[in-house]
């Protein structure tokens, strides 16, 4: 065999130009996506409003007025009407959606944190404190997450605080099962033995191979329940058991207008069409982002 | 230390706990490896090559399997050292080249990051030293415009070239054995001979011992200075690369070379051994490739055969090793 085959590749023969990293591949493909791309922007249009609700709100969300009591979309003074106590309907969009946005937030995040732990360590340790951390998640799974908000939430009562709480026991299962899933996945591939054999210690192996290889899809799996939260919150107000009047928050809203429905049917539905037009577009942009984060090599 | 051998292993064997039943993928294999010495483990999948390996690293998953014998590095006991002690032995003093560079890198970080941690955790270096160390490694295993190529990830680089970098993290810490497996057989042929020969130059200047796995006659006979071809988790013949390749004594050996392609074999038919290899959950009681030899005898499927050991070093388990070794 002829060795110098090998030795005579001129060194600069290979033109190597600095390469992208992956995420930064993964931001050009989503800025690629046009529908993506899309909901990304009204989603934070919807969270820039509902952040400066109290800049943009042209009136007190709280003010009542009995004489203006269900005024129709265009009136003057009142662009998108009013409702049936005669507060200013966009005011109240504006702050709802603080409201909305907060109760969509606030459970996934906390359930991001405690459901990764949880399935990281069941994933990576395996054996009997995976078979606790799981069986225990499974009795959890034995109830539809409606239910279990409700009844968790009608335990605990009324108010936000516990309605965040319920909200986020309900998305914890989930979120241990998509990370105990990835977590034993990625635990089986070669680069996790690679860092054994070249003296990684497990600390190390959670650490530095396994969260950024997991944190990608329960991240993204995490985003599509942004939009879950949102309506579950929306219910529980709608039920009385999340967020308690006068304040504004969607559901609520959604849930006081019902009996304006034949009278005001526009306005009436303003509310579901706000709920609507988020959910949508955070499941799209999450599945956007999964689909720009799939592609690996 | 000099006197000690770099790594004995004495009755080793591997069986892991399958829903089917136990298997056991190394039975009782015996061997040493001397400072600088190349030995190639050969035998077709599932003969216990790769685990062998992997036990030689103490990798092997602890709760599902049942690891006898004793494997020495050093003169130190592997399997009776503490852990913290072992993860400082691995990727120092033994370090592994995998199969599939392209899995055995971790997708989310560039070649030269995954380089410097490995010396970062060996040795106390400064980050910058450690990343001038790793620069120095891509070099020295020629990939081309290595100091770009260190900020690569694993996806932009062609096979070959990660194979090479795969290499270079192995050696990052200039181990005393390199345990390799099957490290060309996930490349393209073209590819194969070069990091072959790669290895081997870096084995000469470094005078590390290896021990590589493959089912390829090739690259045992290009690089090996010794052989040990596996059958079943046993050693079945063991010598020096040029009496195991050219003369093959044990049965299973020689239907192994039959069996493979090589060049004036044009328009005939190759020599296929009969049957299967055996299910490693129900081995037979006595020699685990006697269905299947064409020297069968009564005394083989009574007793495993014993190890019978010429003067020459070879050494053969078949019984009827005396008469093969005239004949």
């Amino acid at each position: 065999m002829d060795t110098s085959a090998v030795t005579r590749i001129p060194p600069n023969q290979i033109e190597a130009t600095r390469s992208p990293g992956y995420w930064e591949s993964v931001a050009r493909r989503v800025l690629a996506d046009r529908v993506t791309l899309v909901c990304l922007t009204i989603l934070a249009t919807i969270a820039l409003a509902a952040i400066f609700a109290d800049v943009l709100a042209p009136a007190d969300p709280l003010k009542t007025s009995m004489a203006k009591r269900l005024r129709a979309i265009g009136t003057p003074g009142f662009p998108l009407g009013t409702d049936e106590l005669g507060r200013d309907i966009l005011s109240r969009l504006l702050h709802g959606g603080r409201m909305s946005l907060l109760m969509g937030s606030w459970p996934v995040a906390n359930a991001l944190v405690i459901g990764g732990i949880l399935g990281v360590t069941a994933g990576f340790f395996g054996g009997r404190l995976n078979m606790a951390i799981m069986r225990v998640v499974d009795v959890f799974y034995a109830f539809p997450s409606v239910l279990l908000a409700v009844a968790i939430s009608g335990a605990l009562g009324s108010g936000m605080k516990n309605a965040i709480v319920a909200l986020t026991i309900v998305f914890v299962p989930p979120l241990v099962r998509i990370a105990e899933t990835v977590t034993t996945q990625v635990r089986g591939l070669d680069f996790v033995e690679a860092a054994r054999a070249s003296g990684a210690g497990s600390a190390t192996i959670i650490r530095v191979h396994l969260l950024p290889n997991v944190l990608g899809p329960i991240v993204v799996y995490a985003s599509g329940l942004f939009s879950v939260s949102i309506i579950l919150a929306s219910g529980l107000s709608f039920l009385g058991l999340g967020v308690e009047p006068p304040q504004a928050e969607w559901g609520l809203m959604l849930n006081t207008l019902r009996q304006a429905i034949y009278v005001q049917p526009w306005v009436a539905i303003l509310p579901g069409v706000m709920i609507f037009v988020t959910s949508i577009c955070c499941n799209l942009a999450s599945d956007g982002l999964r689909a720009a984060m799939e592609i690996k090599g | 230390m000099a006197d000690t051998p770099l790594l004995s292993v004495s009755g080793l064997s591997v069986a892991f706990d399958t829903p089917r039943g136990t298997a056991k993928a190394v039975n009782g294999i015996d061997f040493g490896l001397d400072r600088g010495e190349i030995l190639c483990l050969l035998g077709e999948s599932g003969s216990g090559k790769s685990v062998t390996l992997r036990a030689l690293m103490r990798l092997l998953p602890e709760r599902r399997s049942k690891i006898g014998g004793r494997v020495t590095i050093e003169g130190e006991d592997l399997y009776a050292l503490p852990e913290r002690r072992v993860e400082d032995l691995r990727g120092k003093t033994v370090s592994m080249v995998f199969q599939d560079p392209m899995l055995a890198f971790d997708p989310v970080y560039t070649i030269g990051r995954q380089i410097a941690e490995t010396i970062l955790r060996h040795e106390a270096v400064s980050r910058a030293e450690a990343d001038r160390r790793a620069l120095e490694l891509l070099e020295k295993v020629q990939i081309p415009s290595a100091r770009r190529r260190l900020d690569a990830y694993p996806h932009e680089m062609s096979g070959g070239m990660r194979q090479r970098a795969m290499i270079a993290l192995a050696l990052a810490c200039n181990p005393s054995i390199l345990l390799a497996d099957e490290p060309t057989t996930a490349l393209d042929a073209t590819v194969q001979m070069q990091v072959l020969l790669l290895l081997r130059r870096l084995q000469a200047e470094t005078g590390m011992a290896v021990i590589m796995v493959t089912h390829d006659i090739g690259v045992a006979a290009e690089t090996a200075d010794r052989v040990a071809v596996m059958y079943a988790g046993r050693i079945v013949e063991q010598g020096t690369a040029a009496q195991v390749l050219k003369t093959p004594r044990h049965p299973y050996s020689v239907g192994l070379f039959a069996s493979t392609v090589h060049a004036g074999l044009k328009h005939q038919r190759l020599d296929a051994i009969p049957g299967a290899p055996p299910d490693l959950t129900a081995l037979p009681a006595g020699c685990a490739f006697a269905p299947r030899c064409p020297r069968r005898e009564a005394a083989c499927e009574v007793a495993p055969p014993p190890v019978t050991a010429t003067a020459d070093g070879r050494s053969v388990v078949c019984v009827s090793a005396a008469a093969l070794a005239r004949s």
